[in-house]
């Protein structure tokens, strides 16, 4: 019946108009529709092949893109200022994204805190923040503690240094910093207990400039191995082997920059946890408003150790690596001093890696014996 | 007799001693010339992004899309634009009086910084007198720091954009100084800043939008420099000091004194800006005040050629343009630093198109001379 009424001539306009439809729908990019994929949107402060922290999520996007049913967004040099505020409303009414990773710690207060109360069925899982539970449920916050890779490059470090003086290069004199400067010294310390660590802060987390500067001061002054905590270490690295000296990683493996001069480093492991948290949303099942862990959780990695690691070294930092993996391993036990005398940490006290809870541990604010440096009063 | 007519026709069109024709031609210049440079700019930026296989015609249609292309993208923009309505006019101002200053970025951050200190200071405050100080702060500190560089001018003799730029340093570092010391919130642990100046004492939305009154500001003390610039004797005067010095020493008018004037005013709208950036968005002074208003503005004041009620429509674009970097980025992979890319085309293609502009000008005149 329908058939008879199908004149040629409508034959040709509706085919004429679905043709428009289809072509306006692939080529006007206005419209777009995700169909029932599940939306997720990572947010970079810097540029995402930094060779550093923006890198190192930047690799756990690309696993979560792996992922069939997933669509995956990324948008890198966002300030912490309204622009990360509007590219996450913008992924989330734009491009229907429901899960958001925006991965800068000054992203957190005050612009996920909120956005989140807005948007109640859009989970932002932030990385460092420290949630509490004052605050929105749909927020949550991971963080690894990478000190631990930090105090196996202390290790490897101090046993590679033929002259016991290793250098680090930091950005500021912030608690998640000060962790890492104190593990690289107590690892280098656990094998050679003359070692020193000369400290130098660049006063901000990209200055690409001062840390070069800081690299070459350090190594005129002797120092044969560095390592940093600057968002990205490729300047260090690369004018480190330039020296001559040797290196140790930080955020991701730069191996690749100093094939030869590059020891080892501390390494996100994002690659394992994205995909995680992302299979875990899409099953409706609950993801940790706080998260912490170390190579015992996975959130860490250690970067394969290079042509100048002596034997000795690789198999001593394999033990403590496995015992930290165990879980039965404590870096900041007592007793510890600061590198003014003062005991910072009894004997018998310690401030133990366990998911966050030790508040002490996460305000860290003294330099360990071995440290040459001091902080700001 | 056809050559002759012809020679005389762009003769009497630049005939100088006709005004009014003077006037539009140079009216129309103001608005043809940038517009034609955006344009070429658009175009070139198209160039570039085929060259990186992408389609140029997807990417001006997210940029219309991210800009102006719903509610949300437009109340992107102008939030956007906001804060650079007043840091463009801490160059546009004092270029009035011939300066060259590019200090908006460590005026937006003293202001902010300052604008925070009185927001701390009154958090007992009613909101109304907390917001006024914050204000008030801010244009002061603002105000101050770019009649620093007015002042070295013009009783030193140091050039002003080069000082204006160092100042830009020294006030980043006395804002990390402040706010990893003294003036830092022992809460924040892992990110130094100030003290939050409380949730109550924030500069609210205009009704309906998302689009903080930091933009109305801006644009009623633009209109302001207007009529000061345009329309009252301190701008016509201001603006012959810039135009011949010597004659105006000549004629007695007070160089030093307009120099000063028209550098405070400058600072103060970025000040301005730094005090509404704390009171609108970001609650405590921290680094992330080093945003790049600053700099941004000074795009904003050259495209306007300097012209503070041309700063507006200006920022907006500027402001669609950082808008509309979120999508291409997304849907097209294109790089952060391809808005980058187009905001130097657009500059440079400002600048040529001076010099091309003139060079018209001066090639129909010497047709017509001959």
């Amino acid at each position: 019946m329908a058939f008879d009424r199908l004149s040629r001539r409508r034959v040709l306009t509706s085919a004429a108009a679905l043709g428009a439809t289809t072509a306006l729908a692939t080529s006007w990019p206005l419209r777009r529709a995700f169909a029932a994929d599940t939306v997720v949107g990572f947010v970079y402060v810097g540029p995402h092949d930094d060779f550093g922290y923006n890198q190192s999520h930047a690799q756990g996007a690309a696993a979560v893109r792996k992922m069939t049913g997933v669509k995956v967004l990324e948008e890198e040099n966002v300030p912490e200022d309204v622009a990360v505020a509007k590219t996450m409303e913008s992924m989330i009414e734009e491009d229907g994204a429901s899960l958001l990773f925006p991965t800068s710690f000054g992203y957190f207060d005050p612009y996920i805190l909120r956005a989140a109360p807005k948007f109640t069925k859009v989970r932002f899982e932030h990385c460092g923040g420290l949630w509490t539970p004052q605050n929105p449920m749909n927020i949550g916050s991971y963080f690894g503690y990478i000190f631990e890779a930090q105090y196996i490059n202390g290790i490897i470090a101090g046993a590679a240094s033929k002259t016991g003086k290793l250098g680090f290069v930091a950005a500021k004199p912030i608690p998640q910093v000060l962790q890492n400067i104190n593990a690289f010294t107590l690892g280098a310390r656990l094998v050679n207990p003359a070692a020193s660590t000369q400290l130098i802060f660049t006063g901000d987390w990209s200055m690409p400039i001062k840390e070069a500067e800081a690299t070459n001061s350090l190594i005129d002054q002797g120092i044969d191995v560095v390592t940093m905590h600057v968002d990205s270490p490729k300047v260090v690295v690369q004018t480190a082997a330039k020296r001559g000296a040797m290196v140790c990683g930080y955020h991701c493996s730069q191996a690749a920059l100093a094939p030869d001069a590059y020891l080892t480093g501390a390494e996100w492991n994002w690659t394992d946890l994205y995909p995680k948290f992302v299979a875990m949303w899409m099953k409706g099942e609950p993801i940790p408003n706080f998260y912490r862990g170390g190579f015992k959780e996975g959130l860490i990695k250690q970067s394969p150790y290079g042509p100048k690691v002596p034997a000795a070294a690789a198999k001593r930092a394999d033990e403590v690596k496995a015992a930290l993996t165990a879980g039965d391993y404590v870096i900041f036990k007592g007793p510890i001093q600061d590198n003014t005398g003062k005991t910072v940490i009894a004997a018998g006290d310690a401030l133990i890696q366990t998911n966050g809870t030790d508040i002490k541990l996460e305000a860290m604010g003294f330099l360990v014996e071995g440290v040459l440096g001091s902080l700001p009063a | 007799m056809a050559e002759e007519i012809a020679a005389a026709v762009p003769a009497q069109r630049l005939n100088p001693h006709t005004p009014s024709r003077l006037l539009t031609g140079a009216r129309a210049g103001a608005l043809l010339v940038p517009t034609g440079a955006i344009a070429v700019s658009l175009l070139l930026f198209g160039v570039f992004v085929a060259f990186a296989r992408i389609n140029p015609l997807a990417v001006y249609g997210y940029m219309i899309e991210g800009a102006v292309g719903s509610w949300f993208s437009i109340q992107n923009t102008l939030i956007r634009a906001a804060p650079l309505v007043l840091t463009a006019l801490c160059t546009a101002l004092p270029a009035q009086v011939g300066l060259m200053i590019i200090g908006g970025e460590g005026a937006f951050v003293v202001g902010g910084l300052c604008a925070a200190m009185a927001g701390v200071a009154l958090l007992h405050a009613p909101p109304l007198v907390a917001l006024l100080a914050m204000a008030a702060a801010g244009i002061a500190a603002g105000g101050l720091w770019i009649a620093l560089v007015g002042a070295l001018r013009y009783w030193r003799g140091v050039n002003e954009t080069i000082s204006s730029l160092l100042l830009n340093y020294i006030a980043i570092a006395i804002l990390n100084q402040l706010v990893e010391g003294l003036f830092r919130d022992p809460r924040s642990l892992n990110k130094p800043a100030s003290p939050s100046i409380g949730d109550g004492h924030m500069l609210g939305n205009i009704p309906g939008t998302e689009i903080h009154w930091g933009l109305v500001i801006g644009i009623v003390v633009c209109v302001l420099a207007y009529i000061l610039i345009r329309h009252t004797t301190i701008g016509f005067a201001a603006r012959i000091a810039g135009g011949n010095p010597r004659a105006a020493r000549m004629v007695g008018l007070p160089i030093g004194k307009l120099i000063l004037l028209t550098c405070f005013l400058g600072g103060a709208a970025a000040g301005l800006a730094g005090a509404i950036e704390i009171a609108a968005v970001q609650e405590s002074a921290s680094a992330d005040l080093i945003a790049g208003y600053g700099y941004t503005g000074i795009l904003v004041a050259f495209l306007a050629r300097q012209n503070p009620l041309a700063v507006v429509p200006v920022a907006i674009l500027l402001g669609g343009i950082s808008a509309s970097g979120g999508l291409l980025q997304r849907h097209l992979g294109l790089p952060d630093a391809a808005t980058v890319v187009l905001q130097g085309m657009i500059f440079v293609c400002i600048l040529a198109s001076d010099t091309v502009y003139g060079r018209i000008a001066w090639f129909k005149t010497a047709e017509a001379g001959r």
